[in-house]
């Protein structure tokens, strides 16, 4: 009886290449098999990489083969969002101004990836330079929702979450800048985690917001989560913000065990914008982690309703900043039309930027702007201090705060497209955590009544990602939602 | 705090944006409804609040001064069909008014 790999963990995945049970490109062509069969209906690639994963996967065989040390993830298929720069293959940000554009340099973690043993099966769709709740401001495709194909992934890194929901890889990497990981990980059922501030280089990370974003890995179990986060943290002399602190061993975490853990519910993030199933099951998660043994009280983080605001002024200040490089001059799209050098620039971007990064660039720029400065900008840096005070008075009386991860299940595509501000509040529970820097992982806790995917957000004081792992495992054990699948 | 098209053009031209007649108008809208959001914040009393630019507080990084490996120019050069290869430079319309021979 042969193993089915695609419904394999990345550790079973692991040690089956390591101990010899299989090959590495066994285990690859099993997935490109699978991609090759269901993409069509899912659409979470911007390329599928065929000939590299097969490269890879042959030089993780040969190495094996000669007795050579091979990393924790060997063998392992993994997708990347296609912000993350590869070197030698096209990395567009789902943008047309960055299309044909390959990069002469690889993202620090995908090296890091790339060492711990990872095959890279594609490069995921997303909305256009991570700017989106659901994947629809692509400039390519939407992908869709692999437990109803009518629904949305999520966004940004929709592609992401959709190909792990989808088994096309056990791993897949995001990035998060206020809940694109943890937004689309709940949309389509899966793990997902953007860590502290700085835990992760940004190296190769196409900027958004360079204050807010952060890599993150989606996995379907606790354990795989905690692999995927081990590969990519850690220092980098290429990315002054990331943080040196030492980088636990995440797997140590996952001990069972939350027997006295302070959890705690902020009322703030249970208002009336919460579908009634979302709301039941978060208090189901709640039930479930008082009888593991944890201790729940009422939270309070006052300034929250500020988040949404202060995110919207933030986030698209510091885009325009970071998407002015976009010119036409050295890299990607460069227009045709004949002009002096500013129509140059203007008309490449105009014709390089969908609508949604056109708005963002210039709310940010009218933000940024003299006689605008104060009352935007700055206003919104102070109410990030309160929302960042806030958090840092609720660590102290808890170790985990608990909300959903998004106010609604999967919508269908098309439904909020045409209405920008509806679209933003998919993010109101994400955002705060990125403002404050803080951790924050979503775990499917449930189904709604159309048998649409539910998550649950554990949020944590900076640094925290073990405790964070360790409630979501204690959870996932005493749960099965992490063994249902789509039927695709 | 409303916008007009003519502010949200104005706005594009900063951010070196030229839009269409009709994109200036639903930006107008769309950014209109963003600005009503931001009310919200005026609201809130921040005297004396220090802004937070960095979340999670780290001090400068610093290494030796000492020089490694950038891009290779050739590499770089190869993102481009816009290139002199002899220059070791990407080709722009001329940007300074005069016969184009320098500065």
């Amino acid at each position: 009886m042969s193993t089915n790999w695609t419904e394999q963990s990345a550790a079973a995945i692991a040690a089956a290449v390591k101990s010899k049970q299989v090959t590495a490109r066994e285990v690859a062509e099993a997935f490109l098999a699978r991609i090759e069969a269901i993409e069509p209906k899912i659409q979470a690639f911007l390329k599928v990489t065929p000939e590299k994963a097969r490269e890879q996967a042959d030089a993780i065989d040969a190495r094996i083969a000669a007795g050579e040390e091979v990393g924790a993830l060997a063998g392992v298929p993994v997708v990347l969002k296609d912000n993350l720069t590869t070197r030698g293959i096209e990395t567009t940000c789902a943008s047309k101004i960055l299309q044909g554009f390959v990069p002469p340099y690889d993202a620090t973690v995908v090296t890091k990836l790339e060492q711990a043993g990872a095959v890279f099966v594609g490069k995921a769709n997303l909305d256009e330079f991570a700017m989106g709740s659901s994947c629809e401001n692509s400039a390519y495709f939407p992908t869709h929702n692999p437990w109803d194909t009518s629904r949305v992934p999520g966004g940004s890194s929709g592609g992401s979450a959709a190909a792990v929901a989808a088994d096309f890889a056990p791993l897949a990497l995001g990035s998060d800048t206020g809940g694109s990981i943890r937004q689309p990980a709940a949309l389509c059922g899966v793990l997902g985690l953007k860590p502290t501030y700085g835990r992760v280089s940004r190296y190769g990370l196409v900027a958004y917001a360079s204050s807010l974003d952060q890599i993150g890995p989606f996995a379907r179990t606790v354990e795989d989560l905690a692999l995927g986060l081990q590969a990519i943290s850690g220092a980098d002399p290429m990315d002054s913000t990331a943080l040196t602190d030492t980088v636990p061993d995440y797997t140590a975490s996952l001990t069972g065990d939350i027997k006295g853990l302070r959890v705690g519910v902020p009322r703030e993030y249970f208002g009336s914008g919460l579908e009634p199933a979302v709301r039941a099951a978060i208090d189901g998660v709640v039930a479930t982690l008082e009888k593991l043994g944890a201790v729940v009280g009422e939270a309070t983080l006052p300034h929250t309703d500020y988040g949404l605001a202060a995110y919207y002024i933030v986030a698209p200040a510091e885009a325009s900043s970071n998407l002015a490089r976009y010119d036409g001059v050295r890299y990607g799209h460069r227009s045709q039309k004949m002009g002096g050098h500013n129509e140059l620039f203007e008309q490449t971007r105009e014709e390089g930027f969908g609508p949604e990064v056109k708005q963002r660039i210039l709310i940010g720029t009218y933000a940024l702007s003299a006689g605008y400065y104060d009352a935007f900008y700055l206003k919104a840096m102070q109410v990030r201090t309160k929302i960042l005070q806030d958090f840092q008075t609720a660590f102290e009386s808890f170790d985990v705060l608990i909300t959903p991860t998004s106010p609604t299940t999967a919508f269908a595509i098309g439904e909020k497209s045409d209405d920008p501000l509806a679209m933003k509040l998919a993010d109101i529970c994400t955002i705060p955590a990125n403002l404050a820097g803080i951790p924050g992982l979503s775990q499917c806790c449930g189904f709604d009544e159309q048998g649409l995917p539910i998550g649950v957000q554990y949020l944590g004081p900076a640094l925290s990602e073990a405790t964070l792992l360790r409630v979501a495992h204690a959870y996932e054990q005493a749960t099965d939602w992490h063994t249902r699948r789509p039927a695709l | 705090m409303s916008l007009t098209p003519h502010d949200v053009l104005q706005v594009g031209a900063l951010a070196r944006l030229s839009l269409d007649d009709a994109e200036a108008e639903r930006m107008t809208r769309h950014l209109n409804d963003l600005l009503a959001q931001f009310d919200s914040l005026t609201q809130l009393d921040t005297a004396g609040v220090p802004p937070t630019s960095h979340a999670v507080p780290v001090t400068a990084l610093l290494r030796d001064d000492v020089v490694k490996p950038s891009l290779p120019r050739e590499e770089v050069l190869q993102l481009s069909e816009h290139v002199d290869e002899q220059l070791g430079g990407f080709i722009v319309p001329q940007v300074l008014p005069g016969d184009g021979g320098g500065a």
